[in-house]
């Protein structure tokens, strides 16, 4: 007897099988599809209905395989995109039988014989899956003689989507993703057989069965990804639409630049132009989705008010005129310098700055400009988001903090002064995932039944506006479920932007999380906020997150950058309110601004009037991409680049590097932080912020709170008690509730009408009771002593006595007109009649 | 093989009181011993009720054949879910007309039999998916079933049993494939009639993701007769894979077309004495024996046992035993054309071999029809054919080649002979007349 070696046994991990492919032996995760295990071998099995992020349909049958079962053929070749792996399985596909192959060449040829065949004028020409495969397994000739369907073409699913119904291969990617991915059927297959296509309400025979209650035209915010899905050109971009070919495109990896998400996108631009925007795929993130403002808006950056070149005030007239960059950057230098040693000067970065911007501000600040009068938040905010954000949010990161796989893993979540859908609808979109396949239950606490709630199959607890903070207090009284929903491990509790104009709830929040155990997430509506954070742009937190007042803390920065021991102020420094206060009250004399409107302010009244006072009084440098509401009062506008052609990293909600290059190489603008170096310069500090390298690595010297040891300096959270709301207003006062809608008047969206066409309805909200005992006659005018918004009235669920209006929709300017935000007490009546 | 029994010529136990005056009435029924399996099912447990219908071999009635016993006992044991129980009455395979005339002579066998069977499935709610054209079917049925709830023999502790069950009668919107059972599960749900993905298969997951027993009317009809007759009884008809009695719609050119109840295994040559010999003796030409679906047979084929074994291995299926009967003055790609386009109007769309073979197939046949065909047109046809059977979603697609292959197997002369214009001038292969 000789020895036999034994054959090598792959190890079968718990939960796996074994099954052979083309002959090879492999392992498989129970429960994974064939056509998923033949990828991860490197065989490519053609498919079109097939979506690793969609329930398989098998609608298509181009996957067909050969399988085979304990030894015994199945009669039928099997669609592999539909079938799970078994134990013993044996798979052959186009490679190694025939009669798989054969299967294939006839989905395809059927495929191909209603098909139009005009790929020379299709968008999708170059980058088309039907293309690619009917080379790779189709026939070079038709068979086809007869006479193809036909249909007008093409026809406006929405005004950003088109739709060729002759192109369609009807597999379902775009109607699923629709129902599944983000709950708005918005578009339906329609008729049978043949006849069978994809269609809306409106191109349906049946309209009047498929009107929404309100006869409205559905809408979605996510309906560019069944663009992006459609492995053929029957769902065209009305933007992109006859602009390029693919193969002209270069295409570059970037970051969305609009939501605290921070979605990976792929820019394809050609030219120095931007073409459009894709979803990138990052599982961790946002998967292989983006919504439509990520997708469509970005032409803000090409707008015809961009500013190239800086521009310094001409003494004489008044007027600002075009300047070289050295006599800008002087008179910057010089009226800041002069500003600072006066009575100081305050930097208002905004929401939207990269890390890297945001930490060359917060150096400005703190060593060219000596002060700690710095604050990115333009928006509503408060000393207790200021603490909150000191002890509970700076540093975290994905591994110690929530995260998007967290949410939807988690067994509950609870939403309060956030709307997903409208404020970061990556969110949603997992939250809704959660819910469908996780049976994640999630509660919202807000005014009204949004599509947030429905979507997510949340239950909604209703409070007034304002009334959050109570709410979560009363959650052990009145929804006990809640709390002990929230007690199970790997709870979140989520919140955004609105926490700070609830006094108290950031507290209860606090309280709440700490005697359930769930986590709780912050989520900012603007991109840089997150980063912003971390880099010190805030009136008590250094660079790395230690408080102002640490002092060690501020040695070792000193150190770091190299200033004289006591360079860094000690003192916190004034929020954005109290830097707008100060300055119009003469008690400042200088202000950096990054891209402010204060239209987005809590006063819009108090910004102007700041503006205004140190226009005259004081000194004023803007920093701009394109003409802002500062720019009229700025003694020096300096131009900085878009997003789009610079390089940096944002960190998104979760804490998480986002960081890209440069998509648009050479166009001579420069991120902010290039020019503030260059400004510090002109005022003899050195930010080393040249490069957003190099102001990274500058950072990344410095201490964080993050590996500060056990004493490490976290303040401790300021403890604020619940505001009360008054129970019931008497007659025609109202509480307004107000947040912004994803798609609004926001100047990131500008120059583009067929995104703008998507935004919903601009609608005031109230009770039906409520409309009927004001006599609301579809019209409310909603007033303040400031001014008055006059809206069309739907009903809804709302507490009684509450108002619900967008915050900056169309003539819905609640801030600008009304001065007033979320919480806040406004006049109620019926609309004039215009 | 079993040892071949004669069969009786007609084996009336479904269509006995068919001829009864008001047979449909409650009253008539009740007289005619209706109603009287019911008391005796409630009372034994619904565990021996599936083992009855095991041991009686009923195979299911809407074409498939599926032991019908065998199918109830995939119902779970316990209740955490509320059990369905759907009866396929959407009858529309060309050709079928055994559910519709029962319903209308007999619906209260229908109804006894959807008691006991949901008793022995637990389920509380009973569907009726009619075929929505068949108005009349569906208000006799209605009125059935307020007879039967006046009578106590529906609703609340039905019989004194404890056992509550409602019937719902549900008027189908006119499609083929809303036969097909999880299709009819999307339509009743109020969706769009098109097949589900299986697994997870309706016994796990089908009417509003419950646990559901689809069952065709004559499958559900039979039962109260197995539990008054008992499986012996109903094993003495028929073979022994294919036991009982089946009502054969014998439709085309025969003398007395109609309903025939034989036991299965009968052949052609039996069914067309019965209905009184070929129509004005011409000879007959192709005949189906379980509607358009299933693929043709000729005069060769007369003797073959009509149940479920002997068909297919004839290179048939018994289908729903609906025999369309043509004589020589029928054109065979004439009638295979007029079936293709009924399967392209029925097609659901889902697939793309059904959606687009279908009218890819409808087109050929047409062009052939009218004197434009080639001989590649058959060999196109019989490809793609080949393309669709057995590639398709659901079995729509299988049924919609039948028609086409076995009608070229047999009539290959008949398809040649319309391309003979074409042999003379070859350039206008495939254009348009």
């Amino acid at each position: 007897m000789t020895a036999v070696q034994e054959p090598k046994k792959l190890e079968v991990p718990e939960g796996h099988v074994t099954l052979v492919i083309d002959d090879v032996e492999v392992v498989a995760p129970k429960g994974e599809l064939i056509i998923r295990t033949a990828e991860r071998l490197g065989i490519v099995i053609p498919r079109f209905c097939d979506h690793p992020l969609l329930d398989p349909a098998g609608a298509c049958r181009q996957c067909l395989v050969e399988v085979e079962m304990g030894g015994r053929p199945m009669p039928k070749p099997q669609a592999s995109c539909t079938m799970t792996v078994a134990d013993g399985m044996v798979v052959r596909t186009q490679r190694t039988s025939k009669v798989a192959d054969k299967a294939q060449q006839g989905v395809m040829e059927l495929l191909l014989i209603n098909h139009p065949l005009d790929c020379p004028i299709c968008d999708k020409g170059g980058e088309c899956p039907l293309q690619n495969q009917a080379l790779a397994h189709g026939r070079a000739d038709s068979r086809f003689v007869d006479v193809k369907r036909t249909f007008p073409k093409p026809i406006n699913v929405s005004t950003q989507v088109l739709l060729d119904r002759e192109r369609c291969v009807l597999c379902q990617r775009c109607t699923r993703f629709s129902a599944q991915i983000a709950g708005d059927p918005f578009i339906e297959l329609l008729e049978r057989g043949a006849d069978q296509q994809v269609g809306t309400e409106a191109t349906s025979e049946i309209t009047a069965l498929n009107k929404t209650s309100e006869g409205k035209e559905f809408a979605s915010y996510f309906s560019g990804n069944t663009i992006q899905i459609c492995p053929v050109g029957a769902l065209t971009s009305a933007q992109y639409r006859f602009r390029s070919r693919p193969f002209d495109l270069v295409s570059t990896p970037s970051v969305c630049e609009h939501c605290s998400s921070g979605c990976a996108e792929r820019t394809d631009w050609r030219r120095g132009k931007v073409q459009r925007k894709l979803a990138g795929n990052d599982p961790e993130v946002n998967e292989e989705w983006i919504c439509d403002k990520g997708r469509f808006a970005f032409r803000y950056a090409t707008a015809a008010d961009r500013i190239t070149r800086p521009l310094v005030r001409d003494k004489a007239t008044g007027e600002l005129v075009e300047s070289s960059w050295t006599e800008a950057l002087r008179m910057a230098a010089d009226g800041l310098a002069t500003a600072r040693d006066a009575k100081g000067a305050g930097v208002l970065t905004g929401g939207r700055l990269t890390v890297e911007d945001a930490y060359a501000y917060a150096k400005f600040a703190r060593i060219a400009l000596r002060t700690n009068d710095i604050d990115f938040r333009a928006r509503a905010h408060s000393d207790e988001e200021l603490s909150f954000l000191a002890s509970s949010v700076v540093g975290t990161t994905p591994e110690n903090g929530v995260t998007f796989t967290a949410i939807e893993n988690a067994p509950a979540v609870l939403t309060v002064a956030f709307e997903p859908e409208e404020e970061a609808p990556i969110v949603f979109l997992r939250l809704r995932k959660a819910a469908r396949k996780n049976n994640t239950a999630v509660f919202h606490i807000g005014q009204w039944t949004t599509t947030s709630v429905t979507k997510t199959s949340a239950s909604l607890l209703a409070c007034q506006p304002g009334g959050e903070a109570a709410a979560i207090e009363g959650l052990a009284t009145h929804a006990p479920d809640v709390v002990e929903a929230l007690r199970k491990n790997g709870a979140v509790i989520v919140f955004g932007e609105r926490a700070a104009q609830v006094p108290g709830l950031f507290s209860a929040l606090t309280k709440l999380s700490a005697e359930t155990g769930a986590k709780l997430a912050w989520i900012p509506r603007r991109a840089g906020e997150r980063g912003a954070l971390e880099a010190g742009a805030l009136p008590t937190l250094l660079p790395g997150g230690h408080p102002v007042t640490d002092a060690a803390a501020r040695a070792e920065i000193e150190r770091a950058w190299g200033v004289d021991e006591g360079t860094l102020p000690a003192e916190p420094g004034r929020d954005t309110s109290a830097i707008l206060a100060a300055a119009s009250n003469g008690k400042l004399s200088g202000l950096v601004v990054g891209g402010v409107d204060p239209n987005d302010l809590p006063d819009p009244a108090l910004a102007r009037e700041a503006l205004e006072t140190l226009s005259g009084n004081g000194f004023i440098v803007s920093l701009e991409l394109r003409r802002s509401a500062v720019h009229d009062y700025a003694h020096v506008v300096l131009p900085i680049a878009p997003s789009v052609e610079k390089a940096g990293s944002y960190l998104n909600w979760e804490g998480r590097r986002r960081e890209f290059g440069t998509t648009l190489e050479g166009t001579g603008a420069l991120p902010d932080g290039r020019v503030l170096d260059t400004l510090a310069v002109e005022m003899d500090v050195d930010l080393f912020t040249q490069t957003p390298a190099s102001a990274a690595g500058d950072f990344a010297r410095l201490p964080s709170v993050n590996d500060s040891s056990a004493n490490g300096s976290r303040p401790s959270m300021l403890e604020v008690p619940a505001a009360q709301v008054p129970s019931s207003l008497g007659g025609p006062s109202a509480l307004l509730a107000t947040w912004r809608q994803l798609l609004d008047n926001g100047s990131m969206q500008d120059d583009e009408p067929a995104l703008a066409g998507t935004a919903r309805p601009v609608v005031a909200r109230v009770s039906e009771s409520t409309a009927r005992a004001l006599g609301l006659n579809g019209t409310a005018t909603v007033s303040t002593a400031r001014g008055s918004i006059t809206l069309p009235v739907v009903h809804a669920d709302l507490p009684d006595g509450v108002v619900w209006l967008p915050a900056d929709s169309g003539d819905s300017t609640v801030r600008a007109t009304l001065g007033a935000g979320h919480g806040d007490i406004v006049t109620l009546a019926r609309g004039e009649a215009s | 093989m079993t040892e071949p029994r004669k069969p009786a010529p007609v084996t009336p136990v479904l269509t006995k009181t068919w001829l009864s005056p008001r047979s449909w009435t409650l009253d008539t029924y009740t007289k005619l011993e209706g109603y009287t399996a019911l008391p005796k099912a409630l009372k034994a447990s619904p565990e021996q009720l599936v083992q009855l219908v095991k041991d009686s071999g009923l195979r299911g009635r809407g074409g498939a054949g599926f032991p019908a016993g065998v199918k109830w006992s995939f119902m779970p044991p316990n209740e955490d879910k509320p059990h369905y129980l759907v009866i396929n009455a959407d009858e529309g395979e060309p050709g079928t007309c055994k559910d519709i005339p029962l319903m209308m002579a007999d619906p209260h066998s229908l109804i006894e039999g959807c008691v006991i069977a949901s008793y022995a499935m637990r389920a509380h709610h009973c569907f009726i998916y009619v075929r929505g054209e068949a108005l009349h079917c569906i208000r006799r049925l209605n009125a059935a079933v307020r007879e039967a709830y006046q009578a106590g023999y529906l609703g609340k502790n039905i019989l004194d049993s404890g056992f509550d069950l409602d019937i719902v009668v549900h008027p189908g919107a006119g499609a083929y494939i809303c036969g097909e059972e999880t299709a009819l599960l999307d339509s009743l749900e109020g969706r769009r009639g098109q097949p589900r993905l299986k697994p997870p298969f309706p016994a796990a997951a089908g009417l509003y993701a419950a646990p559901t027993t689809v069952n065709n009317v004559e499958t559900i009809a039979s039962v109260p007769f197995i539990v008054n007759g008992g499986s012996d009884w109903f094993r003495e008809m028929g073979t022994e894979k294919s036991p009982g009695p089946k009502i054969y719609s014998i439709s085309g050119h025969v003398e007395k077309p109609g309903q025939y109840e034989a036991p299965l295994g009968t052949t052609l040559r039996d069914l067309l004495e019965l209905a009184g010999g070929m129509k004005d003796g011409i000879p007959l030409k192709f005949w189906t024996p379980g509607g358009s679906s299933t693929p043709m047979f000729t005069a060769e084929h007369l003797d073959v046992p009509l149940d479920f074994e002997g068909a297919a291995e004839a290179g048939s299926m018994l289908g729903t035993t609906a025999v369309q009967v043509f004589n020589e003055t029928v054109s065979v790609p004439w009638a295979v054309m007029k079936w293709t386009q009924f399967y392209k109007h029925e097609s659901c769309g889902k697939c793309t071999p059904c959606r687009e073979g279908t009218y890819w197939l409808t087109q050929i046949l047409e062009r052939m029809v009218a004197g434009n065909g080639t001989e590649a047109d058959i060999d196109t046809l019989l490809d793609v054919c080949d393309n669709v059977l057995g590639r398709s979603f659901c079995a729509l697609g299988d049924g919609a080649v039948s028609p086409i292959t076995s009608g070229i197997q047999y009539f290959r002369d008949e398809f040649l002979a319309l391309c003979d214009k074409q042999k003379a001038a070859p350039a206008l292969a495939g254009a348009q007349a």
